[in-house]
């Protein structure tokens, strides 16, 4: 019988029994996750910081412009002498962008997830994904100042019956937004296509239908809400993006327009532009500067909120 | 189709070999249809549009490259790196201090992304409590921060950090503290994954020896996920040194021709000079932004390159 | 050593008659003198474990005695695992788990509110079913217990006595260095030993821990069992009735009771007692449907 080092024996009195107490106070650890819990409540504090930034000012904005100006009317002219803050030019022009982002994206991201999802072999599968995620590594500086240098003209040379005038097109602007957000819109997709059970195909293809019709006829219409949380979330992006916007589409003029080939602003265009100045803190300009972003943050705040919602119902009916 | 009943009606057949002919000659009809011609070439086609689509996709991440190398070709030289930018004298222009630029931002950020995304993550796997309401008030904070535009966190910089509570002024640590917060969400979910992904035995085993928690933390459950969570925060710094919009609100000046510093001075970086030079009307500004492009793309592809290799690296197979 | 096996001439006779059956030495003898000591390393009374709202196992009282081996047997799902998790209190760790009654070591409540459960797993060490050693080396495997609770002593010679102890040593001590899972499945069980007692427990729980390895490797770790018993007070759970019969001296026999709407299933204890009473001569009818093989 060997013995152990500390080992309660079997003496007529009964074993030594050893504390089930904590051997000290423990402190290091709560120390520890006293910090961890900091760190992740960290995020809950930028999220109210965010919040309160945005408030603040348009508070104070929205007392000396009325919300119904605000959101109606349609001429913006923050700067000027007589200033005017109707919201809607620069709301056109984020619209526009998400319109021809979204011709663009939809087809092509659509297309490429269909194709990853239920036609791709395994080995082009993983080729071309991370290919796919290269596009939306690129900083979108490059891909405007590209879009401005080479599509712009492209597109120009293409379309001479439309009236181009000048170098800024928001039109463009909105075709380049739609190609940086297509590995979002394919690889959303093709995650939803891909969670629908291998038992539906199979049941399809038993009845004798080709792949075509068992991708479009089951597929997709079971991946659904999936895909549109794809489109949701790529509209969300198409919403938020400011530096193509800002070299494409120029960061001027900003008239209430539905014409692609002019230059018009966007809500993160008069932002970007505006606020690299040196405004002074506290003149109604800079407020305005904080009751865009408020608009602009409700609206990306809307869209995410329904994602994440399409998202879960979707997860719901497979998981 | 043929009519069955006067086929079985001439033989007397039973009912279940009945049914069986039938099946057979209509599956046969069927095969040898047109109907069925008709449909292989829809398939044809649509598969072409998939192909065409996805093409278009891959199309024009080569076009971007292409003609990024072709337009800043011409000052692909050394000059690009040791001299300071300029707008007066283009030929001489570099892009040292924003390159300079961008390591210091960059910097700040790495410091400050690792403790406070990995810790985020360590507690929300686990120490907190999934049920409870605000541990899951977190999770979907930081899952709606992930969707904000960048430019919002510029607002949220300028508000707070450059003026407002911490007041730094336009500085190089502002922008470090406000990209930090932009690619924070980023981080937090890659961490999360990586750690949700080493197998609870490995836990189980750790606590079962009376180990507590951030012992089995530190010591066994970090260095397994260490793969991933060393993924996830260079993904997040690959982003944070491409963005420019936020930047350009916390003070990413457009032309710093002296070396920054962090809390002091203004500063640019290299996505922010690029579109400073991009803005400009001058040729060789032009020309001069895409060579700006081609640095960029080079250390992006440096980057990522050394993150697949990490991860084949050091993956684990469980 | 062999224990008594159920086709020996046991009758029902006084507990204090020592009648040793047959092949069986003085062991059986020594087992009845520390059992008439009266040492419990555990009381349980009326043990329920909830989980959530669902009760997993029902009213369970029994004594697990000291330096003995303890069977938990029965079908899949009446709560064998799941109480033998409460006796380490692994069950915390599942959000929503609740005990409610008494847990007593020693006579001191498991549950109390001084009671820390970092300090209670030291004392009280777990093999699991699959055999999960750390992706590190067999030394450092061995060796994290002991340096995360700051023992005393020399590393070497601790990690040595503790693959000693699991009749391990002499196939691993050439290569310490290397990476656990180049081992095959029962010496990572055996490690898995080894890294448990090198804590120095006073109990060691086991759940189902040969139902992943191979006939052989089984025998081995169930030799191992009863070795260790001399030093240790261990539970087992086990599917595989036969081993039971070999290895333990009490064998508790669980079933299901209840199912609920959901077909949530509720454990009891059926009958606990000697192992070969509960083979040879069970007192519940469902034990012997079990044991003979009619159901489960």
């Amino acid at each position: 019988m060997s013995s152990r080092v500390i080992s309660p024996g079997v003496s007529s009195d009964g074993p030594n029994v050893r504390s089930l107490e904590a051997p000290g106070l423990r402190i290091g650890e709560r120390i520890i996750k006293g910090l961890l819990w900091t760190a992740a409540t960290l995020s809950v504090v930028v999220t109210t910081g965010i919040v309160v930034s945005l408030l603040l000012p348009s508070v104070a904005f929205f007392q000396q412009v009325s919300i119904v100006e605000f959101l109606t009317g349609t001429i913006w002219a923050p700067a000027f002498a007589e200033p005017s803050f109707g919201v809607l030019p620069i709301v056109v022009g984020t619209l526009m962008v998400v319109l021809f982002a979204m011709l663009v994206a939809v087809p092509v991201g659509l297309t490429s997830a269909i194709y990853l999802s239920e036609y791709a072999p395994k080995r082009v599968r993983k080729t071309i994904k991370p290919i796919l995620e290269v596009l939306e590594g690129i900083p979108t500086v490059a891909i405007g100042l590209f879009a401005f240098s080479v599509l712009t003209p492209l597109i120009r040379e293409l379309t001479p019956f439309l009236p181009w005038t000048g170098p800024f097109s928001i039109g463009v602007a909105g075709i380049t937004v739609g190609l940086l957000i297509i590995p979002l819109v394919s690889s959303v997709s093709d995650d939803a296509m891909r969670a629908v059970p291998m038992s539906l195909r199979e049941g399809a293809y038993a009845m004798g239908a080709t792949k075509f019709e068992v991708a479009l006829r089951v597929v997709l219409p079971a991946a659904i809400s999936g895909v549109i949380a794809a489109f949701v979330l790529g509209i969300s992006r198409a919403i938020g993006e400011t530096m193509v916007v800002l070299l494409v589409a120029g960061a001027g003029n900003p008239v209430l327009s539905f014409d692609p080939t002019k230059g018009i602003q966007t809500m993160t265009a008069y932002i970007g532009s505006t606020a690299t100045g040196d405004i002074s803190q506290g003149t109604i300009t800079y407020d305005s500067i904080f009751a865009v972003g408020a608009l602009l943050f409700l609206m990306t705040l809307a869209m995410n909120v329904l994602a994440i919602r399409l998202v879960r119902r979707f997860r719901e009916v497979y998981d | 189709m043929s009519d069955d009943s006067e086929y079985s009606s001439r033989v007397a057949l039973p009912p279940r070999t009945r049914t069986a002919v039938k099946g057979a000659r209509e599956m046969t009809e069927a095969a040898l249809s047109t109907g069925d011609r008709k449909k292989a070439i829809r398939g044809s086609i649509f598969y072409a549009v998939l192909l065409l689509g996805l093409t278009t996709a891959l199309l024009s991440i080569a076009a971007m490259i292409t003609w990024a190398f072709i337009a800043g070709g011409p000052r692909l030289n050394l000059n690009l790196f040791t001299n300071v930018p300029s707008v007066v004298t283009p030929e001489s222009a570099g892009y040292r201090t924003a390159i300079l630029g961008t390591l210091y931002v960059i910097g700040g950020v790495i410091l400050l992304i690792v403790p406070l995304g990995v810790g985020a993550a360590i507690y929300l796997e686990e120490f907190a409590n999934p049920r409870n309401p605000f541990n899951r008030f977190v999770d979907l904070n930081i899952q709606n921060l992930a969707g904000v535009p960048s430019i919002v966190f510029g607002i949220l910089g300028l508000a707070f950090i450059v003026r407002g509570p911490l007041s730094w002024g336009f500085v190089a640590a502002a922008g470090s503290l406000t990209l930090a917060l932009l690619v924070l969400p980023t981080v937090i979910l890659a961490s999360r994954e990586a750690i949700r992904a080493v197998p609870s035995s490995i836990r189980d085993g750790s606590l079962a020896l009376g180990a507590t928690v951030w012992q089995a933390v530190s010591k066994q459950v970090l260095p397994a996920a260490f793969p991933g969570v060393l993924t996830g925060v260079i993904l997040a710094v690959a982003r944070a040194i491409g963005e420019a919009a936020p930047l350009l609100l916390v003070g990413a000046v457009t032309f710093v021709t002296f070396n920054p510093q962090f809390f002091e001075g203004g500063y640019s970086t290299l996505p922010t000079m690029i579109y400073s030079y991009a803005k400009r009307p001058q040729e060789e500004l032009q020309v001069l932004a895409a060579a700006g492009v081609v640095i960029m793309l080079v250390l992006l592809i440096v980057i990522n390159s050394v993150a697949i290799y990490l991860r084949n690296r050091f993956e684990r197979t469980w | 050593m062999p224990k008594a096996t159920t086709g020996d001439t046991v009758t029902a006779e006084d507990e204090a008659a020592a009648t040793p059956a047959v092949g069986v030495g003085s062991a059986l003898i020594e087992d009845r003198d520390r059992r008439a000591s009266g040492v419990n390393t555990f009381e349980l009374h009326n043990v329920n474990v909830y989980y959530g709202d669902m009760l997993a196992v029902k009213d369970v009282s029994l004594d697990i005695p000291h330096n003995e081996i303890t069977a938990f047997i029965g079908p899949s799902g009446c709560g064998k695992s799941t109480l033998l998790r409460s006796l380490n209190r692994m069950n915390d760790l599942i959000a929503g788990a609740r005990v409610t009654g008494d847990v007593l070591y020693h006579g001191v409540d498991m549950y109390g509110p001084k009671i820390d459960p970092v300090q209670v797993r030291t004392v009280i060490g777990m093999v699991f079913q699959k055999p999960n050693p750390f992706p590190k080396s067999i030394y450092d495997n061995i060796a994290f217990g002991p340096r995360i609770l700051g023992m005393k002593g020399d590393l070497d010679e601790i990690v040595e006595s503790s693959l000693r102890r699991a009749a391990l040593w002499d196939e691993v001590k050439d290569r310490l260095k290397d990476n656990a899972f180049g081992m095959s499945g029962g010496q990572q069980q055996r490690l898995c030993i080894a890294r448990a007692i090198a804590v120095q427990p006073d109990v060691i729980l086991m759940d189902e821990p040969c139902s992943a390895l191979d006939p052989v490797s089984t025998g081995k770790v169930e030799d191992l069992m009863l070795e260790l018993k001399e030093d240790y007070t261990i539970v087992i759970v086990t599917h595989n009735m036969q081993q039971a019969a070999r290895v333990s001296d009490l064998t508790a026999f669980f079933t299901v009771a209840a199912m609920d709407e959901t077909s949530n299933r509720t454990g009891v204890l059926v009958e606990i007692d000697e192992t070969r009473n509960i083979f040879s001569n069970p007192k519940d009818e469902r034990t012997a449907n079990y044991v003979t093989g009619k159901f489960g």
